[in-house]
């Protein structure tokens, strides 16, 4: 059935930055970091990424930009919340207010100086490795989301000593440390690569979906994954399956706007039905969720 | 066990160690050395400085002064992986273990191959723990061992890093009798294919049981070393308390003369006095662990305090202790069985209902009672907020002067405006201890009262608990300290994994009695 | 090299006092490089945004009229941090209130000008409590992370009122997608002649020195503050920790509602798209930097609305974009944090610490 078929390849679409900026929240949190400044990564890899693109007029360069300034982004975090050990709730929205400012000033700056017509460049186009359609007609950055980074990440918090490391700073810094493992670098680490896979999620949106930048162009989508992180107990794959639900009822909200009997109802009201499905979902899984040990704790011996 | 040769450089040498924390010197140009296969007892009193030391040893705390050699070579411990390196291993008080990962992950932490297989890395631990003896399953999470189980666990953690020198920071605290002896045997074991092992303790007996030669810190200074066949206890707690015996009063405070339940029986049976009598009960409670599936942390406890009668809790700190003690403050639910302060039922009451009916309570952690940031004066009133209002207002005036008459009725070294969470341990569980008190009340619960406090503190208050008891007031007394208890309680319940493994008079308690009853429950 | 931190003994007065000063001038620095790109001369922009709206007795009234909801929602968020609640939906609550406020003040064409201004204080302490209850209760019911849900709230309100705007409150003369006017009687009563300062800034000093009383000289201010830094040791007092956290967050949702009743009924008469434009977060950042003091609040609203004010008007006549406010905003908050941990420890430099 087309419409089934058409929900679901949009889901892939819609869910392709929620995965990876999920994916880098997991292992910031994992690590006892609450990434607060996930927004405002998501938004810079967007806007950078985009002016990377259009400026060298090639989209290729806006991908490494978009993951570079992402990874920027966390090790500025990490020098506020893991060398400095300040409150990780004001660093990180300190940082997303930061991000949106410095995106918006280069923005007006450079994009939009002078003319009112929006910048665009000529994003990506969708890719059918199997030319079987359908489902399979994806962004290749979406195969790449699904089918390599996503399992990296299980497979790197879950069957490496880098992982390991991560979970132990995150529950017990105190542990790590007697166990001879360096918490700050572990916890610095976490935040570059958590940082690294935000910006590239921001990146998506602006290089493959949109192709330009807006104002919104993130619009709440970070703190929807630090939701889906709670949502998935801070494991990677039920996590990025929350973030596939949610773009799940966004692709369904999309289609049911063309379906008549809908028309009466805003759209904008069918745009918000996602966020209030999250907090739905949080009630509902987010009781009793154990959070990681150290989590929000800077850490420093005595 | 003794050293082998003498030619050897030692195992480890600290050479003038010196470490200060603001204006206190944890460590004074402290200098030691472990022989290879040498059990050495590191001993003082609390704060003397004995983990400081060890820490700088483990590279967990940098020095101001002095060095380190081992097997001859000057080391820089700068971190716990230079120390690991260097072949020292460290079991510290407070377990270092991560609760959600296993047994193998635990082991092997900071040692692990980039890459994980988890059986292999189970089936390697296993092997390590068959070897040195320390039988454990490495599948198991943390969290679902018990604290014995989580010591070895620790042990064989210092040991499968090619440990060369074991540091045990007072390792006996959390283990019961038999525990402790199993322990032993393990060290000597250990000692005899080489390990050099440091152990930290404030038991003189256990020193004398285990080690061959001691050291005596007192104020962060190093005041002797000795074979301990050269010394008796007498000059040992000399040395400790820094040539001056001990001055808490350990002779027994009378109990009042109308005290109906001042001889009970040895042995399980439980005294019921009147009902009118009675100060505060617990009846047939069983409290379950939260996500354990109905694990019984404490199964049918009854305990009835009478007025004017101290009942000691004793056993191994970790044994539902903590549990009962919240159950009573109102922190805690019970799954069934009920609670009464006087004759009112608190069963499930919130702690505003606690004290309402009469109950003080004095937590096991002091930190987690007091507000930092608000005054000594606020913290005198929070409890009992109602009694100093003007309305919608605070009664500033009347709030002062309840605070100074605090201050002074309880020796606090404190105005009333002090920030609370600047005063001295000592001088915080004085002001709790006013709070308690100021109420009137009519039963007390009152837990690790004097943990980490001086001689000076520890004093003071054990003379109020004694104070209040006359008073009329009946005291449930939970604490590891087995001297405390058998200085000013009653009579004793010993608890043991949740139950109560029996009960004795105070009079006929000594540490072989309780332990025994310990033993008899494990 | 690695940074190693010792606590310092003493807290001294001096560096009490010039820490904010240092902040500010950091920021500054930081953000010249800002300025720099822009093409413009960081001493001649800085001038411009901090000093030259202030040779003017118009300058002087509009900085006010900038920083008045900056009070409002930097009280806001004072009330919720001082009790532990950590709500970052004040963006979403300034909003509920605009859109509660609007819904009244289009309808109160006749009323009496005291009247229909209680009515509007109540509209929009209303929608921001309606917008605040559903974390509120989460968390206190079931222990939700407010933090993740107030934040979720945000970008709802913003898509409820373009929602609004591109349908049934679509301006029904000009289509634009604002609302209609709102009703004369429910405009907020300029203050002077020749000037936007309104009655709002009246009441959100009012507001502000009542939270200050409430929290420093009442029982209910105690509990809050005792359950907002030891939650524990309040709850083993016997204090109500629930019902007080649900009350301090209602209460910061309500005066967040007032923020955005405020810009409604005092300077824009209708609602329309962006109304909040970050002030929610900007009370985050002011309620930080002022240790969660009222003072503090007034002082920061009075900056950053002078910032905020200052940048639009500098943008105009130096081609340096206006959005050089949330930078500076932003990087003033990340500097103060940082800048009271480097105040609060001693730090060296230590060679090689803790590396092979």
């Amino acid at each position: 059935m087309s419409f089934a078929l058409d929900v679901a390849a949009a889901t892939l679409r819609l869910g392709t930055p929620l995965a990876l900026g999920a994916s880098g929240e997991v292992i910031c949190e994992r690590a006892g970091v609450l990434n607060l400044g996930i927004e405002g990564t998501m938004y810079a890899g967007a806007f950078f990424g985009f002016l990377a693109a259009y400026e060298t007029g090639s989209v290729w360069w806006g991908v490494p930009v978009g993951v570079a300034v992402g990874v920027a982004a966390g090790w500025l975090l990490s020098w506020f919340v893991v060398t400095l050990g300040v409150s990780q709730h004001t660093a990180g929205l300190g940082l997303t207010l930061g991000l949106i400012g410095v995106c918006d000033f280069v923005n007006r700056l450079v994009v939009s100086k002078n003319s009112s017509a929006l910048a665009k460049i000529r994003p990506f186009g969708q890719w059918d490795p199997f030319g079987w359609g359908g489902v399979f007609q994806q962004y290749w950055l979406t195969y790449v989301t699904f089918l390599v980074l996503v399992p990296m990440v299980a497979v790197l918090m879950r069957r490496t000593s880098f992982g390991l490391a991560v979970t132990a700073v995150g529950e017990n810094p105190e542990a790590a440390d007697v166990a001879g493992i360096d918490v700050a670098r572990v916890r610095r680490r976490a935040l570059l690569l958590g940082g690294g896979l935000m910006g590239l999620a921001g990146a998506f949106i602006t290089l493959f979906q949109v192709g330009s930048f807006t104002l919104d162009i993130v619009n709440g989508r970070g703190w929807v994954c630090l939701a889906l992180v709670i949502f998935g107990r801070w494991r990677p794959w039920p996590a990025v399956l929350g973030g596939v639900l949610f773009a799940a009822v966004t692709a369904l909200q999309f289609r049911l706007r063309i379906l008549s009997g809908w028309s009466g109802v805003p759209f904008e009201l069918l745009l918000a039905l996602p966020f209030l499905v999250t907090i739905l979902a949080l009630a509902v899984s987010g009781r009793g969720a154990r959070y990681p040990g150290a989590y929000l704790k800077p850490y420093r011996r005595h | 066990m003794r050293p082998p040769e003498a030619d050897h450089p030692p195992a480890v040498r600290l050479s003038g160690i010196t470490k200060r924390y603001g204006g206190l010197v944890a460590n004074d140009q402290v200098s030691l050395h472990v022989e290879r296969g040498e059990i050495l007892g590191l001993l003082g009193e609390n704060g003397a400085g004995k983990s400081t030391l060890m820490r700088v040893l483990y590279g967990l705390t940098t020095p101001d002064a002095g060095s380190i050699e081992v097997d001859g070579h000057p080391v820089r411990m700068s971190s716990p992986a230079a120390a690991r390196r260097a072949g020292i291993g460290m079991v510290t008080q407070h377990f270092s273990l991560v609760g959600p990962m296993t047994v193998a992950e635990n082991v092997t932490l900071g040692a692990t191959p980039r890459w994980i297989d988890r059986r292999a890395l189970e089936s390697s631990v296993r092997q390590a723990a068959e070897r040195v003896g320390l039988p454990v399953d490495p599948t198991r999470r943390i969290d679902d061992l018990g604290v014995g189980e989580r010591q070895r666990v620790e042990i064989l953690k210092a040991l499968v890093n090619d440990c060369r020198v074991l540091i045990l920071d007072e390792p006996t605290a959390v283990l019961t009798p038999v525990e402790v002896v199993g322990l032993f045997a393990t060290i000597r074991r250990l000692t005899e294919a080489g390990l050099a092992v440091v152990i930290i303790s404030h038991k003189l007996h256990e020193i004398r049981a285990l080690c061959d030669r001691v050291a005596v810190l007192h104020r962060g200074r190093l005041v002797g070393t000795s074979s301990l066949s050269d010394v008796d206890d007498d000059e040992l707690v000399a040395l400790m308390v820094g040539g001056h015996h001990s001055t808490v009063p350990t002779e027994r405070t009378e109990p009042p003369t109308e005290q109906p339940a001042a001889e009970p029986a040895p042995g399980k049976r439980l005294a019921h006095p009147e009902r009118s009598d009675t100060a505060l009960a617990v009846a047939a409670v069983v409290v379950e662990a939260p996500g354990s599936g109905g694990r019984r942390v404490l199964d049918r406890v009854t305990i009835a305090v009478g007025r004017g009668e101290i009942v000691g809790v004793a056993g191994v700190s970790g044994n539902g202790q903590t549990e009962l003690v919240e159950v009573l403050c109102g922190m805690r639910r019970v799954a069934s069985g009920s609670v009464h302060v006087g004759a009112t039922n608190v069963t499930n009451a919130s702690p505003a209902q606690v004290i309402a009916a009469g109950l003080g309570r004095l937590a096991e952690d002091r930190h987690g009672a007091i507000v930092p940031e608000l005054s000594v004066a606020h913290n005198l009133v929070l409890e009992r907020l109602g009694q100093f209002r003007r309305g919608w207002r605070l009664d500033e005036t009347a709030i002062t002067r309840h605070a100074e008459r605090m201050i002074e009725q309880f020796a606090i070294r404190a105005e009333p405006h002090t920030r609370l969470g600047t005063l001295s341990g000592g001088n915080m569980q004085k002001v709790l201890l006013a709070r308690m008190l100021s109420g009137d009340p009519v039963g007390l619960v009152v837990a690790q009262p004097t943990r980490g406090l001086d001689l000076h503190a520890t004093a003071y208050i054990r003379a109020q608990l004694v104070a209040a008891r006359q008073r009329g007031a009946g005291i449930l007394l939970v604490s590891e300290d087995l001297d405390e208890l058998l200085s000013v309680a009653d009579r004793l319940v010993v608890l043991s994994e949740g139950r109560i493994a029996g009960e004795l008079a105070a009079a006929q308690a000594t540490a072989e009695t309780v332990g025994a009853i310990m033993a008899g429950a494990a | 090299m690695k940074l190693q931190f010792a606590e310092r003994p003493e807290r001294s007065l001096a560096r009490q006092v010039i820490l904010p000063l240092a902040a500010v001038v950091v920021t500054l620095g930081i953000t010249s490089t800002a300025v720099v790109g822009a093409g413009a001369n960081p001493l001649t922009a800085f001038r411009k945004i901090l000093f030259t709206p202030l040779s003017s007795r118009f300058g002087w009234f509009e900085m006010l009229v900038s920083a008045t909801p900056l009070i409002l929602t930097g009280t806001a968020v004072v009330v919720a941090f001082s009790c532990g609640y950590y709500s970052i939906g004040a963006e979403g609550q300034l909003t509920a209130g605009a859109i509660t406020a609007t819904w009244v003040g289009i309808r109160l064409g006749g009323w009496p000008t005291p009247l229909a201004i209680v009515a509007m204080v109540g509209a929009g302490a209303l929608g921001g409590v309606l917008w605040a209850l559903p974390p509120a209760l989460l968390r206190v019911r079931f222990g939700i992370d407010e933090v993740v849900t107030t934040l979720l709230l945000n970008p709802v309100a913003t898509l409820v009122v373009s929602g609004l705007l591109n349908g049934p409150w679509r301006n029904s003369t000009t289509h634009y997608p604002e609302s209609d006017p709102i009703a004369g009687p429910a405009r907020l009563p300029r203050l002077f002649d020749r000037s936007r300062l309104h009655l709002g800034l009246i009441l959100a000093v009012a507001v502000a020195v009542a939270v200050w009383f409430v929290l420093s000289r009442t029982v209910t201010g105690l509990r809050a503050r005792a359950i907002g830094q030891a939650a524990h040791a309040a709850r083993f007092a016997g204090l109500r920790v629930e019902r007080t956290m649900l009350g301090a967050a209602l209460a910061s949702g309500a005066i967040a509602g007032l923020a955005g009743m405020n810009d409604v009924a005092g300077t824009q008469f209708k609602l329309s798209e962006g109304l909040a434009d970050g002030k929610g977060y900007t009370g985050i950042v002011i309620a930080t930097l002022a240790g969660l003091t009222i003072v503090g609040v007034v002082g920061g609203a009075i900056l950053l609305g002078l910032v905020k004010m200052g940048s639009t008007s500098a943008s105009r006549s130096l081609g340096v974009p206006s959005q050089i406010a949330e930078i500076i905003t932003g990087c003033l908050l990340l500097v103060t944090v940082a800048l009271m941990v480097l105040k609060r420890y001693r730090i060296r430099l230590v060679r090689g610490g803790g590396r092979r």
